[in-house]
């Protein structure tokens, strides 16, 4: 057993350790730990060249990780949250995802960005929106969301793999979970099915698949088998894995701590409109975050987020059509 | 140790309350949280009252104040009442931002309050602009920006300053050099450590001001302040302090060394100022019951309706 957070220093720890060419860079990586402890004692390990704290400086220091992956290096450059990763956007919309395209196939970014996301800790607006949804919108980079201790230690030597940008987003509410890591690799291509179910498939990701896993509990004790889709590749899309999933439930509930509109959600929505018209026996129902900028009192908070009950409601009413 | 001195007691009187109020009514704050009434993030201001005591003395009720998420001090001292931070804090609709915004979001209108911000360097463009539309509309205000030294390595500040000084608009820029950016310090992450030489150069008045000495900023913020207000352009302060905490609630402290820390504490703002006879006590007197009706307050403070949530996203008029 070990946790999240574990998991994931272990894969930074292992990709150190199996290419020189690795460095770990962002804002309080090495003396403070990692703001989310993630980094904890890597600095003593590795010292301060490979675990390299930068100022408040979020435009250089993504900025100077692509130029360094260009270069011929592999950065994993940490974000604190995606909150502060919109002062970086530029580098990463328009050099990282852009550059190879524009120079012809020529150079291309080899570059991990992992950044927190989400709420539900009372940190109010400015620490707590979902944006991964906004960068799976941009063509040019993958976009991960590890929503299990499994895929926290296995995704990241697949990303630095890449030859191209992986943003790895980390849900805040997620680093103290424990869970087996396992042995086996895992890729970053596929969706998986984390419980098979006939009824209705409920579609989420990160920091919403232990919300979906727990209203499929309740749905099954009122005789409902709800099939859990894990997307964790939130671009591109495994299309393929969501549409077969429909095709046997015919009812699909999409649970996304994004906001709705223009949301990773609608696009899922469009595409099964798209794609599986005629498998569905329900209209698409969606959960998803309040329009509102998240609040801090917790009341208005839990009302704001994706909830359980919420999803269940969903379910129920898709099965009933 | 600062040297003490008798000049001006109604000053020195009103500088240590404010002083006196942000240190007490942080300690409550400590005892709240860990009794969880109050939540998330929380940055406290302890070693550094000095500076908004010093800085909001200098303001008149017309001024602006921009500030951060470590905002409780700037808020106290610009008036914004302890009860209504308090219920903030408590997640209340009687709170200065109905309970949205919590310990780092404090925001109030009618003392010009323009806003907690929790993105570092944030408020710094905000105040760019409130200081411009002053200018437009030829109205003789101040714009004091709060930021921290850690703010100073992004981009943000460096445009804001050229910008400010290109217009010769009014902001007292009033850094908060704490030393430390999380577990990150000064030297570690930032090439030039002469901060005012760096304000310098946008052609912006600049020096620093210990920090630690409520007069000694009460004087450099009055005197930028004046200048500022007779259209001399953007001012600088380098404002030396120390946290006497750590960076948040989270933060357990491993990268400062605690001789350092004691160090410090030895220049405790509240020493600096010694009023006569019982003045200090009559103060901290008036000041725990002000905190207690605080407590109170946002004890009995009303949660907002969950039918509420969508309110604000868009003007209601
Ligand atoms: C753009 C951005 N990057 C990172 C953070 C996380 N963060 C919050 S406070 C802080 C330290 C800021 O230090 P400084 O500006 O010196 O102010 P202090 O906290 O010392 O008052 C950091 C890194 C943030 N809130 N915003």
């Amino acid at each position: 057993m070990t946790t999240y957070r574990e998991a994931m220093r272990e894969a930074i720890s292992e990709a150190l350790l199996a290419d020189e060419r690795v460095f770990l860079m962002g804002e309080d990586v090495g003396m403070y730990g990692g703001c989310f402890a993630v980094s904890l004692g890597l600095l003593e390990k590795f010292g301060p060249e490979r675990v390299r704290d930068t100022p408040l400086s979020e435009s250089a220091f993504v900025g100077a990780g692509i130029g360094a992956a260009m270069g011929g290096m592999r950065p994993i450059v940490e974000i604190m949250t995606v909150n502060f990763s919109l002062l970086a956007l530029d580098q990463i919309l328009n050099n990282a995802a852009t550059i190879l395209h524009m120079s012809g196939g020529q150079f291309n970014v080899p570059l991990v960005i992992r950044m927190t996301t989400g709420a539900g800790r009372q940190l109010a607006a400015q620490h707590s929106h979902s944006l991964e949804g906004w960068y799976a919108h941009i063509p040019g980079l993958r976009i991960l969301a590890p929503a299990t201790v499994a895929d926290a230690r296995w995704m990241l030597a697949p990303a630095l793999a890449d030859p191209d940008p992986v943003l790895i987003f980390e849900h805040g509410s997620l680093y103290n979970v424990p869970g087996e890591p396992g042995t086996e690799k895992v890729d970053i291509v596929s969706a998986a099915v984390r419980r098979p179910g006939r009824d209705v498939t409920l579609l989420a990701y990160g920091g919403t698949l232990h919300k979906a896993l727990s209203a499929a509990e309740e749905l099954a004790g009122g005789g409902i088998e709800a099939e859990v889709v894990d997307l964790r590749v939130l671009r591109p899309l495994d299309e393929a894995s969501i549409v077969a999933s429909v095709a046997k439930t015919h009812r699909a509930v999409i649970v996304d701590e994004g906001w709705r509109s223009g949301s990773l959600s609608a696009e899922i929505a469009a595409r099964l409109a798209d794609r599986a018209f005629y498998e569905l026996d329900a209209p698409v129902e969606r959960v998803c975050t309040a329009e509102v900028p998240i609040p801090y009192a917790r009341h208005m908070e839990e009302a704001a987020l994706p909830q359980v009950p919420a999803v269940v409601e969903a379910a129920r009413r898709a099965v009933s059509s | 140790m600062a040297r003490k001195s008798r000049t001006q007691p109604s000053r020195d009187r009103e500088l240590l309350r404010q002083m006196l109020r942000i240190r007490r009514f942080e300690e409550r704050c400590v005892e709240l949280y860990s009794g969880e009434k109050i939540r998330g993030f929380m940055h406290l201001y302890i070693g550094e009252e000095a500076v908004a005591a010093g800085v909001c003395h200098a303001l008149t009720p017309e001024d602006t104040v921009v500030s951060t998420y470590r905002e409780h001090g700037h808020a106290l001292a610009r008036g914004v009442p302890a009860k209504t931070i308090m219920a903030e804090m408590y997640g209340r609709v009687s709170g200065t931002s109905r309970g949205r915004g919590g310990s780092m979001h404090i925001f109030d209108a009618a003392r010009r309050f323009y806003g907690g911000n929790a993105i570092v360097g944030g408020g710094l463009p905000l105040a760019v602009g409130l200081a411009l539309a002053d200018k437009l509309l030829e109205r003789p205000r101040v714009t004091a920006c709060f930021f921290g030294e850690g703010a100073m390595a992004e981009g943000e500040f460096h445009e804001c300053l050229n910008l400010a000084s290109l217009w010769r608009l009014p902001v007292l820029f009033a850094c908060e050099n704490n030393q430390y950016a999380m577990g990150t310090a000064l030297a570690r992450s930032q090439a030039e450590t002469d901060l005012a030489l760096r304000a310098a150069a946008y052609d912006v008045a600049a020096w620093p001001v210990d920090g630690m000495d409520a007069r000694a900023v009460a004087d450099a913020a009055g005197k930028a302040c004046e200048a500022v207000r007779a259209g001399a352009g953007p001012h600088f302060l380098e404002l030396r302090t120390y946290r006497f905490r750590a960076h948040s609630m989270y933060d357990p402290d491993r990268y400062r060394d605690k001789a350092e820390i004691e160090q410090w504490k030895h220049r405790d703002p509240l020493d600096v100022i010694e009023l006569p006879g019982p003045e200090t006590a009559e103060l901290e007197k008036e000041i725990a019951q002000e905190l207690d009706e605080a407590i109170d307050f946002a004890e009995r403070a009303p949660l907002e309706p969950v039918e509420e949530l969508t309110r604000f996203v868009y003007s209601e008029v």
